[in-house]
């Protein structure tokens, strides 16, 4: 389940409108969508934030992995959901924090869909951040698939060996990924010793500035997306400043005595 | 019994495994090789569960494993991993192979009696209160076989069991492999390693693109040089040798050290008694 979360995360090298275009655009519209969704509480806003992502995902031709990183997610928004029900909030804000947490997912998810690594370490570059963070932050990227797949092993091993995940109440079962944790902590540290040691052998970091083969272009289509993304943000600030929105009944909420 | 029939598997829409058939019987020592890629780790996930048909059916034992725990079937077959680092988390290596005993259910002095003795037969007794991390990479590999031996399954599973391994462990492997089928337990290997093949004489299973490509003893395979290329690997050395002997009259399907020996000596001898 955790391992369809990361599926939904992986550059996939896709043919598409969405894949096509430059990475700033994209970042910009992942990144308004998330600022959005800090805005506002109201639900269907929200439902909006997510619904209109859906057009974008079609283009991308990537529906399915989407659905898998919202299922993967699914047990953190339960949580989410389950957290703000039981500490006083309403029914509707409960639902809206999660749809929230759904939005953040699916707008990530789309942008780490459609950009590949290098795109993400280009446009870190062109934000000026320090190139070995930039490199750090676009490796782990990079790593997620890796990791994933050996995560997939070691559970795979520790169960031939009659280990059983889902048995017990929660501290047991808990408990009992400690056979899996252990050696996927271990390997990640030796294969980031290992990749330090390449790293220097091939003079990382010798010299001051960096210069990079491939220069990022915008074509007037991303022009326009990167445009029309800002219009939408400042309408939504607007929105959210100056014009009372309607809301679903706030008032259902579990009675006081359970809080 | 290990039943294979008519499995599919096919992942993310990539059919992995095509129409396999096979049938491995009590007691067998059974080779599963081929290239990169052709499946083999696939299908031996298969045996004790982690992956289920998508079309088809394995059976253990004439269970079904559709109808079975993994946990429950990894007593009766045990799966022993390339990479030793994928398993190992316990403080001793006594801990880590008691690890499956106890998953098992089995009583604390059981345990401790299996245990020790796993140890002492895979060379490990010195080391049981060792941690698995200080060990070297031929260790590892050792406490990860005793993890899986410990619980004495009925079928064995290696999954390439000679990499990383110097020439003396390997002969001892091979030693402790051949004893293992001997004592009556079914062993299966997946490996590359042609030469380590022609050592154990094992039957040869032959994937290449998810199907099986041959099947059959390990001299009739590994010496039908157009077979063992289309499966991307060479043939062994003495195989190649006695092969390309070929107009001299020696028979390809030598692959034995000593047999080739004892042909070339014959040769030799009988070309001297001629010129004297």
């Amino acid at each position: 389940m955790s391992l369809k979360l990361f599926e939904g995360f992986r550059f996939t090298g896709k043919r598409t409108p969405i894949h096509r275009m430059d990475p700033r655009p994209k970042l910009l519209i992942a990144s308004s969508i998330f600022l959005l969704s800090i805005l506002f509480t109201n639900i269907i806003v929200l439902l909006i934030l997510l619904i209109a992502q859906l057009p974008l995902i079609y283009l991308a031709k990537s529906l399915r992995r989407w659905s898998n990183s919202l299922r993967g997610g699914a047990v953190l928004a339960t949580l989410i959901f389950i957290m703000n029900f039981l500490t006083g909030s309403t029914l509707v804000f409960s639902l809206s924090m999660t749809l929230r947490f759904l939005v953040l997912i699916s707008a990530f998810s789309l942008f780490f869909l459609t950009t590949s690594p290098d795109d993400l370490g280009l446009v870190l570059e062109r934000l000026h951040l320090p190139y070995t963070l930039s490199f750090t932050f676009t490796t782990a990227v990079r790593l997620v698939p890796t990791v994933a797949l050996e995560a997939q092993t070691i559970v795979d091993a520790q169960r031939s060996r009659g280990l059983e995940l889902d048995r017990g109440n929660i501290i047991e079962r808990l408990r009992r990924h400690i056979p899996i944790l252990i050696p996927l902590i271990v390997s990640a540290i030796r294969r980031s010793t290992e990749l330090a040691e390449a790293l220097e052998s091939r003079a990382f970091g010798s010299c001051e500035n960096r210069e990079s083969l491939i220069t990022l272009s915008m074509k007037w289509t991303d022009y326009f997306v990167a445009i029309a993304t800002i219009i939408i943000l400042l309408v939504g600030i607007f929105v959210r400043l100056w014009i009372p929105l309607p809301s679903l009944d706030e008032s259902i909420r579990l009675p006081s005595i359970w809080v | 019994m290990i039943e294979v029939k008519g499995l599919y598997f096919s992942y993310d829409g990539n059919e992995v495994l095509h129409n396999i058939n096979i049938t491995i019987h009590d007691g067998e020592f059974i080779a599963i090789m081929g290239e990169n890629g052709a499946g083999k780790t696939t299908l031996i996930k298969h045996f004790n569960g982690l992956l289920k048909p998508s079309k088809g059916e394995v059976l253990i034992d004439g269970v079904s494993t559709r109808e079975a725990t993994v946990a429950s079937l990894s007593r009766k077959v045990g799966l022993v991993f390339q990479n030793p680092d994928h398993q190992l988390f316990s403080e001793t290596v006594f801990q880590e192979v008691a690890f499956s005993m106890r998953n098992y259910g089995y009583p604390e002095e059981t345990i401790r009696r299996r245990v020790n003795f796993i140890l002492e037969t895979l060379d490990l007794r010195s080391y049981a209160e060792t941690s698995p991390f200080m060990l070297s990479g031929g260790e590892r590999k050792r406490v990860a076989l005793a993890s899986i031996l410990v619980s004495d399954p009925k079928h064995i599973v290696l999954d390439e069991p000679t990499i990383g391994q110097d020439h003396q462990q390997k002969e001892k492997l091979k030693n402790f492999i051949v004893q293992m089928n001997t004592q009556g337990r079914t062993v299966i290997i997946v490996t590359h390693d042609v030469e380590f093949v022609v050592e154990c004489r094992p039957k040869v299973i032959l994937l290449s693109k998810g199907s099986i490509l041959a099947e059959g003893s390990y001299d009739e395979i590994l010496s039908d040089e157009d077979l063992v290329r289309r499966a991307s690997l060479v043939p062994p050395q003495i195989g190649l040798l006695m092969s390309s002997l070929r107009d001299l009259g020696f028979n390809p399907a030598t692959l034995d050290v000593y047999q080739a020996k004892s042909a070339i000596e014959k040769r030799l001898l009988s070309n001297v008694s001629k010129t004297l």
